[in-house]
């Protein structure tokens, strides 16, 4: 892995350059959540109809893999790029992934941490956990991390730095060659154990920062000030990575504070919804106004395809979009789709919004390297909120 | 007449041939994937072009609750709505209510049944179905017959088969697209060749661009199906499309194929997929095994389709029955599967090695030469010498 910061503006908003695979890709980046591998309605042959290189970054959980195969057959097949038949794409494994595998801080103990999984809540020991990173060989992986939400007691947070720390040494000794580490920073909500986490991770030889504990129950307002410590404290040449942005006001935060890669559990959750993300990505102040008034059902940002409104409509979800939901199916189409319970409906759903979601990045992406990405996040910002209230 | 049906090559009864239809040029003996709801489940149309499929069939009675065909006709027909440029096919929605209420009750006015949205008392008559399908707009409609199951014996059985003659007129009557859409008829009569015989008779006399044979496929045995396939296609006309509705079963294609039918559909494929069953050459390979969690070979080795030429069993074992990737990659595999089996029973038809061909498909589904009774019956019908397939000693067995 290399990665080069190329922009910086106003505040710690930032443009790179991350080398993964074999196409460098521009951050403040999307990672594409995937299940087992794969985006969880997007089949791989679909795969090349999204923007590309944006779309070659792909993150999985390794606790997909506790039912099989085993960390011996994974990487008798030669590992998630050939098992995957993605030999193009970079891979990034996290433990959590804020949708199937979350962290379980009540059963989370010395020896591990604990994650409700599909198969059950399990205890991942870091070397269980180094033995299935060295079977998958992701591009990136993220050490273990005890993850605890934002309203736990000042002494298990404690223990929770104390711990991510020392399983960052032990997965950082069991480490496999190949696979660039990024070393994992808790905290939960204290500002001072934000910062000693950071701290103590940044002395570490480490190519890249995972920031956990955040979409874990803090509120928006409590979050930048907890950002800004983690990233003060961090090298700037070297990539940051968070899980549990979801929202595009959270990842505007998020890219406020420093952090150049973000989760799309988010579009899943949009996705299952029966949501199609609408905003307009270039020229932010035109049509929102309009969108907010005719659409009813609407934030501005989203439309629910669920809504009657749509059953005669012919158009696609967005005029223009060039992804192959919009240039092939109607706004009728999908709505009857969902109707009826069709695997159809979330497949095109989660390619405009996989499609959509990138084209925001790269809106903000062109507003920091304009110098514009604090307008850009208020303009985003006011508009969502003025839409919520006329709702 | 919207079609033409042109024979490229025979090998005895069987034939392979070009059937053109107002949206695409397809080529016979032909599997027709199943998309239930103007969608074939989990599949996008494109990946369906990539795999072969060139018509697919949608359900009138499934589509006439939702979105309703009144929607899909102001929307410029089922083609543009769900944006599928090939053929197409529906079904009269009779079967479907039949099968799926309880409460339908054939008579002679239509179909009667209890409406899964209100509950009211609703009539499904020949000219309403032949409307709906005007509405929806598929190349081929299918005309309003008397379905009854094959395992019914006695009067009903040939009350159905008159009452299916009856209804043909009332369905061509009611046809109001007939340059655009081709109407085809359905053989009924149970088991009975006497029966079979007449429905054969009077489909042949109204001149229809193409027919079915229907009630099958519903748990008669396989003996009384093939001869009732036989039957049929002996005495349907040469030159017309013969359609056997509700095949989908590998064997029993190669086997209608040989015996002169052209075109087949079933929800078998798809459905079995969802269930984490792969069709392979040997029969079928169930994903969910506990041996599959460890095999690193592709589902058929033999297969060059996307999931074949990417993934493991052992990987498609884990997404199998649990992830929504499971039934669409297991889906793509089937279709793959049943599209490439269609193109094969064409070439080796027009190369003239069909029974080279029907041979080896038994020899792999039946490495020990236990090539069932039935089947060997029906290969002897059908003029297809396959003893070398065949185990010497007992011959056949079931
Ligand atoms: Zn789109
Ligand atoms: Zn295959």
């Amino acid at each position: 892995m290399k990665f080069a910061v190329k922009a910086v503006t106003g505040g710690r908003a930032r443009v790179g350059m991350l080398h993964l695979g074999p196409n460098p890709i521009e951050t403040p980046a999307l990672l594409l959540s995937t299940r087992k591998g794969l985006p969880v309605f997007i089949s791989p042959d679909l795969l090349p109809c999204l923007p590309r290189p944006d779309s070659h970054l792909l993150q999985f959980s390794p606790l997909h893999f506790l039912d099989g195969p085993c960390p011996k057959t994974i990487s008798s097949i030669g590992g998630l790029h050939q098992m995957l038949g993605l030999h193009e794409y970079g891979f990034v494994a996290v433990a959590r992934d804020s949708v199937q595998s979350l962290p379980e801080f009540d059963s989370t103990n010395k020896f591990g941490a604990s994650f409700e999984t599909p198969c059950g809540r399990r205890l991942v020991k870091p070397v269980e956990y180094m033995e299935m990173i060295s079977s998958m060989r992701p591009n990136l992986w993220a050490t273990l991390a005890d993850e605890v939400p934002a309203w736990v007691s000042d002494k298990r947070n404690k223990t929770s730095v104390d711990r991510t720390v020392k399983w960052l040494d032990e997965c950082l000794t069991l480490s496999p060659a190949g696979g660039a580490v990024f070393g994992s920073i808790v905290g939960g909500s204290n500002i001072e154990e934000r910062q000693r986490c950071a701290q103590e991770v940044a002395k570490r030889n480490v190519s890249g920062y995972w920031i956990g504990g955040f979409g874990l129950a803090e509120s928006m307002d409590d979050r930048p000030p907890l950002l800004n410590a983690v990233t003060d404290n961090l090298p700037e040449e070297r990539p940051r990575l968070i899980c549990g942005l979801g929202l595009p006001e959270e990842v505007l935060q998020g890219i406020a504070a420093g952090v150049d890669l973000f989760d799309s559990a988010y579009i899943y959750h949009l996705t299952l919804g029966g949501f199609a993300l609408i905003f307009p990505l270039d020229g932010m102040e035109e049509n929102m106004n309009d969108i907010q008034t005719s659409d009813i059902g609407s934030d501005g940002t989203k439309i629910n395809l669920r809504a009657t409104m749509y059953r005669k409509d012919t158009t696609p979800i967005v005029e223009g979009c060039s992804c192959y939901t919009c240039q092939n199916h109607t706004k009728g189409y999908i709505n009857h789709l969902l109707n009826v319970h069709e695997m159809l409906a979330q497949i095109l759903l989660e390619i405009h919004n996989t499609h959509h979601y990138l084209g925001l990045f790269q809106s903000i992406r062109y507003a920091i390297k304009e110098g514009k990405f604090e307008e850009f996040q208020n303009k985003f910002v006011q508009s969502r909120r003025s839409s919520c209230i006329l709702e | 007449m919207a079609l033409r049906f042109e024979v490229m090559g025979r090998f005895n009864r069987a034939r392979a041939a070009q059937l053109t239809l107002p949206h695409f040029v397809s080529q016979t003996p032909l599997f027709m994937p199943v998309g239930t709801q103007g969608t074939i489940k989990g599949l996008t149309t494109s990946q369906l072009e990539e795999i072969g499929a060139q018509i697919i069939l949608g359900n009138t009675y499934h589509l006439a609750l939702r979105p309703t065909s009144e929607l899909i006709d102001e929307l410029g027909g089922l083609h543009k709505f769900m944006n599928w440029p090939r053929a197409m096919l529906t079904d009269s929605g009779g079967f479907q209510m039949v099968s799926l209420l309880h409460l339908a009750d054939i008579t002679e006015k239509g179909v009667t049944f209890q409406s899964p949205v209100d509950g009211k008392p609703m009539l499904l008559t020949p000219e309403e179905s032949i409307q709906i399908q005007n509405r929806i707009g598929a190349d081929i409609i299918m005309a309003l017959d008397d379905v009854v199951k094959t395992t019914i014996t006695g009067p009903r059985i040939e009350e159905a088969m008159y009452r299916t003659l009856r209804w043909i007129d009332r369905c061509i009557a009611a046809h109001s697209r007939p340059h655009e859409q081709n109407l085809f008829g359905i053989v009924q009569g149970g088991l009975d060749p006497v029966l079979r015989d007449t429905c054969v008779k009077g489909l042949v006399d109204r001149n229809l661009p193409g027919y079915a044979i229907g009630g099958l496929a519903g748990g008669e045995d396989k003996d009384s199906f093939w001869r009732v396939v036989a039957q049929c296609t002996a005495s349907l006309p040469e030159n017309k499309p013969r359609y056997v509705m509700g095949v989908g079963y590998p064997l029993d294609i190669v086997v209608c194929s040989s015996l002169g039918a052209d075109m087949y559909d079933c929800v078998y494929p798809t459905r079995t997929a969802r269930f984490g069953t792969a069709l392979v050459p040997e029969g079928v390979l169930k994903l969910k095994q506990r041996a599959m969690a460890d095999d690193t070979r592709p589902i058929d080795p033999t297969c060059a389709c996307m999931v074949c030429k990417n993934y493991t069993r052992a990987y498609i074992h884990c997404l199998a029955t649990k992830d929504a990737m499971g039934s669409q990659l297991l889906s793509y595999h089937n279709l793959y599967y049943m599209m490439q089996l269609s193109r094969n029973l064409h070439s080796a038809i027009v190369e003239g090695r069909f029974p080279e061909f029907v041979c080896d498909f038994l020899q792999k589904m039946f490495p020990k030469g236990d090539v069932p009774e039935w089947v060997c019956n029906a290969m002897e019908v059908a003029g297809i010498d396959i003893s070398s397939c065949c185990a010497p000693f007992p011959s056949c067995k079931d």
